[in-house]
């Protein structure tokens, strides 16, 4: 079979381009071989966030987070949609500095921030321990459940003529790629979303699995407002140590708290490091003690696709004509997914993206 | 007998017995409602569906049918 | 601070207890565990067993899962513990099968066990008026039982056609306790039995008030008490890493899991009743203390009384009409109010849990992964701790 463009995984980066390339006007196939959404799409926080570790990353999360907040009218409710914004939290006054700066940074971009100090803290988040110094409140961040949100835009785009391919690629050729079945798909553009998976076919790539545990609560309504996260988790999570938890909590629309966040390199098992988790977990509860009496219905781990830079991979892959690259989102890939689409959308049909591309092309890489 | 409240009504039945049968003796069948809001009660009567849920002493989220009754306790089925 | 066991047995009921007191005869250092406030499991709940004598007792306790190898963390009546072992012996029996039909989340529709516990544990029922359905021995277990406490029992509706039934009472010859047990209902239950016949739907409003069965009667009732037979209990073996097959714990003759020393006995190794529970029980708590000639003299005794389960589960096989029982609005999901037409479109199980919610409540699929492998041909695979709903504080502990 032909089409204009194959797309490799159906997880939110895989949706995110084929929903963007049909709407430029191309036929998509896309070829998943798990179940929609269920690799890393299935084990993230789902957090809408911008960052701002670099200018690169703010412009894309930035981007990232407009493209999903024009969708939110349209979404359907098991979207999970909820626009309930972040605080990020400082637990002294050097953290209180990083809130002042941040504060500057983000109103010189336009970004709606509001400072608050302990007392509106503790007002904001009563379930929060006492002594914390204030937090960075920025109310345009927002939660979607990713799993729906894959099988949502695969859905736009299959109205659009994209198909389905439930099969797994194990090789990609020049202009073509090949299927456990025998079959092949030609195509003159190849783009490769697969994840943490991508070193299993292109085994260059610089992309390392990183694991995280996660954890979530039965249903506390009213217990958490917003998505909290320690400032801290700035100095662990973006370092590049073998292991590191932060206190990272979620509330779903469930009523349910979903309990992160821990990094992992070099790990490659599935299962739950019941100690570490524990760890992730005892970092919470230092933070919240009230959490102490919550039950957890289930943990699990995912993997996040990370690159050297913490930046990822979108472009055309170097000295593979036709091949292009979208993964390597290691912790942020729900958030820049829209924007990954649209980046590799805008190339294949040449016309001029919203934000410079170059940061994120896989060239920046030596081969 | 254990005496212990459900939703502030005073019931007492024998020791051994556990909390959900205390939930149907105060005149009750629903333990809990479901998260369309349907009434629900226990199914299995062992510590598996998480039917017979409620609050117990401010805890939310407890089997009842798998806790036995204690002198005093203050059972809610309000919550969720 | 974990505390320190040669030999542990999660499980109090039949298997556990036979292996505890095969254990105790070698070992000073047996531990039982189990859940529920008393010793005996489901089908002695209530009846005052009491452990063998040398065997450390945790009631109320519950295993959560593996914290590493050789230690597992629990829950002891709400304080969490840890627990290290030599040797550990899995007993942690069966549930039963739950089968959705429009009705059965009306409160007052129960399991067919699920009744039975709850009189068990207090509840009110002289003079109720108890419909008794769904399929195998058990359902007349649970109507002699209420009747004895001066229920009203209505019906006892075998799903199972009378040809197969009879051919399987006319087999119990064989296992003359089996039949005594079973089939000792005497004439007033007797009177109630129908065989081919299973509920279509129950109806009421806000709790169960009638139902309608298969020959289109409709019966006023106070409970339905409703099981399709029993799903044996594998999830921790499967946190173990223990290999699982068709849902059920592989074993070797010494009732030896394939992870090294751990054994397990009764249920989860397939439904057997209680007879073979005990026996493998025995042999699992003989083989982990090394004694493998007592192990092994109770091999003969095993190939016995496995014939029953054999043919118990040709006879009660579950009809095909069972399956079509659900309307597109019926409720499969319990926890998560997920309806049926919700799940059709998807063909695994991890495609429904992730897209519908199905399986993701507090009982993560223990009631309608089995249905929705009996409605749809998909079963949950493998689990993930806690294996229980476990407080944050108690899986924040660690050793140190
Ligand atoms: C614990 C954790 C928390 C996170 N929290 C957040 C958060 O709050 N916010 C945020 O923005 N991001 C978060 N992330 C990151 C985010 O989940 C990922 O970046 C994102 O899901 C990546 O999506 P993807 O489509 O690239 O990969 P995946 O979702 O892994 O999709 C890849 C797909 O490709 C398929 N595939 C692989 N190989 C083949 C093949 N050969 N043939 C066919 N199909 C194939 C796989 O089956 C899979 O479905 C988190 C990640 C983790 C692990
Ligand atoms: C926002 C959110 C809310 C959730 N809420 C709930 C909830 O309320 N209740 C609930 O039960 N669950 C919930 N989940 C969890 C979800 O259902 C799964 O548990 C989650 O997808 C993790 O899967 P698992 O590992 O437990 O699944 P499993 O069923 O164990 O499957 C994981 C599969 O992915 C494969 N895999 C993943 N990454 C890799 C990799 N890099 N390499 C190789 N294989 C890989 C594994 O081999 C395995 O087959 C939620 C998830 C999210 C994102
Ligand atoms: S009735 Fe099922 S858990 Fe209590």
């Amino acid at each position: 079979m032909t089409a204009d463009a194959v797309v490799i995984g159906a997880g939110i980066v895989g949706a995110a381009c084929a929903d963007a390339l049909s709407t430029v006007g191309l036929r998509v196939a896309v070829v998943e071989s798990r179940v929609i959404g269920g690799g890393a799409t299935a084990a993230g926080m789902g957090h809408i966030v911008v960052m701002d570790d670099s200018e690169a990353q703010f412009a894309l999360t930035h981007y990232s987070q407009q493209l999903w907040r024009t969708l939110s009218p349209e979404m359907p409710a098991e979207l999970e949609w909820d626009p309930s914004g972040t605080l990020w939290v400082a637990a002294d006054e050097e953290e209180m500095q990083a809130v002042a700066h941040k504060h500057a940074y983000y109103v010189a971009r336009g970004v709606n921030v509001e400072v608050l100090d302990a007392a509106q803290l503790a007002d904001a988040e009563p379930n929060l321990r006492r002594g914390l110094h204030g937090a960075l409140l920025i109310p345009g961040d927002s939660v979607v459940y990713a799993p729906c949100a894959a099988a949502w835009l695969l859905a736009r785009a299959q109205l659009r003529r994209a198909s389905l391919l439930a099969d797994r690629v194990i090789s990609i050729g020049r202009h073509s790629v090949h299927l456990t079945t025998g079959d092949r798909i030609e195509s003159p553009n190849i783009i490769l979303a697969s994840g943490a998976w991508a070193r299993e076919l292109l085994p260059a790539i610089p992309v390392r699995p990183r694991k995280g545990h996660l954890a979530i609560t039965a249903r506390y309504p009213g217990f958490l407002r917003r998505q909290l996260v320690e400032l801290g988790y700035l100095k662990s999570a973006h370092g590049h140590d073998t292991e590191s938890v932060a206190f990272n909590l979620q509330p779903r629309t469930t009523g349910q708290l979903l309990i992160g966040s821990s990094r992992q390199y070099d790990v490659t098992h599935t299962s739950i490091d019941a100690p570490f988790l524990a760890r992730m977990l005892r970092r919470a509860i230092h933070f919240m003690p009230a959490l102490e009496h919550l039950r957890v219905i289930r943990a699990w781990t995912g993997f996040r696709a990370a690159t050297p830079d913490s930046l990822p991979l979108i472009g055309p892959a170097p000295g593979r004509e036709g091949l292009w690259l979208a993964t390597g989102h290691e912790g942020l890939g729900i958030t820049t997914s829209l924007a990954t689409g649209r980046l590799i959308a805008d190339a294949i049909a040449g016309r001029t993206p919203a934000i410079p591309p170059e940061p994120y092309l896989p060239a920046r890489f030596p081969q | 007998m254990i005496r212990l409240r459900v939703n502030g009504k005073p019931v007492s039945l024998p020791e051994g017995s556990v909390v959900a049968a205390a939930i149907a003796l105060s005149g009750l069948d629903a333990t809990r409602s479901s998260v369309r809001g349907e009434p629900r009660g226990p199914l299995c009567g062992m510590g598996i569906c998480f039917e017979c849920r409620a609050t117990i002493d401010g805890q939310p989220h407890q089997r009842t049918c798998q806790i036995p009754v204690r002198q005093g306790m203050e059972v809610s089925t309000d919550a969720g | 601070m974990p505390a320190n066991f040669e030999v542990v047995i999660v499980g109090a009921g039949p298997a556990g207890l036979a292996a505890a007191s095969a254990a105790v005869e070698r070992s000073r250092r047996v531990l039982l565990i189990d859940d529920n406030p008393a010793p005996g499991g489901q089908i002695w709940r209530g009846e005052g067993r009491q452990p063998p004598r040398g065997v450390e007792t945790w009631l109320e306790t519950q295993v959560l899962g593996p914290l590493r190898p050789g230690l597992l963390m629990a829950d002891r009546a709400g304080v969490p513990a840890q627990i290290s072992y030599e040797k550990l012996i899995l007993a942690t029996g069966a549930r039963e099968r739950f089968l959705p039909f429009p009705g059965w989340t009306l409160p007052s529709v129960m399991g067919a066990g699920g009744l039975q516990a709850l009189v068990k544990g207090g509840l009110a029922i002289e003079g109720k008026r108890v419909v008794v359905a769904g399929t195998g021995p058990l359902l007349l277990a649970v109507a002699a039982y209420l009747a004895k406490r001066n229920a009203r029992i209505l019906l006892v509706a075998e799903q199972a056609p009378r040809q197969r039934v009879l051919r399987f009472t006319a087999n119990l010859w064989r296992q003359p306790a089996k039949l005594a047990q079973a089939f000792s209902m005497g004439r007033y239950l007797a009177l109630k039995y129908r065989t081919g016949l299973w509920p279509v739907s129950a109806h009421g409003n806000g709790k169960l008030e009638e139902i309608l069965l298969s020959n289109s009667r409709r019966l006023a009732c106070d409970y339905l008490s409703c099981g399709f037979g029993l799903v044996p209990n594998s999830e921790l073996a499967a946190l173990l890493g223990c290999r699982i097959a068709t849902g059920e714990v592989l074993v070797d003759e010494f009732q030896r899991t394939t992870r090294e020393r751990i054994w397990c006995a009764g249920e989860p190794t397939g439904i057997g009743g209680a007879e073979l529970s005990i026996i493998e029980g025995r042999i699992a708590g003989y083989a982990a203390t090394g004694d493998r000639h007592s192990a092994t003299s109770l091999f003969t005794a095993r190939m016995r009384a496995s014939r029953f389960p054999r043919e118990m589960d040709s006879a009660f096989s579950l009809r095909p009409e069972l399956r079509r029982l659900v309307h597109p609005g019926t409720i499969i999901c319990r926890c998560e109010d997920v309806r049926f037409s919700q799940l059709t479109s998807h063909t695994t199980w991890r495609a429904m849990k992730l897209h519908t919610r199905c399986g993701m409540g507090p009982c993560q699929g223990r009631v309608c992964g089995p249905a929705v492998e009996f409605l749809l041909g998909c079963a949950p695979e493998g689990a993930r701790p806690p294996l229980y709903p476990a407080t944050v504080s108690q899986l924040a502990l660690d050793r140190q």
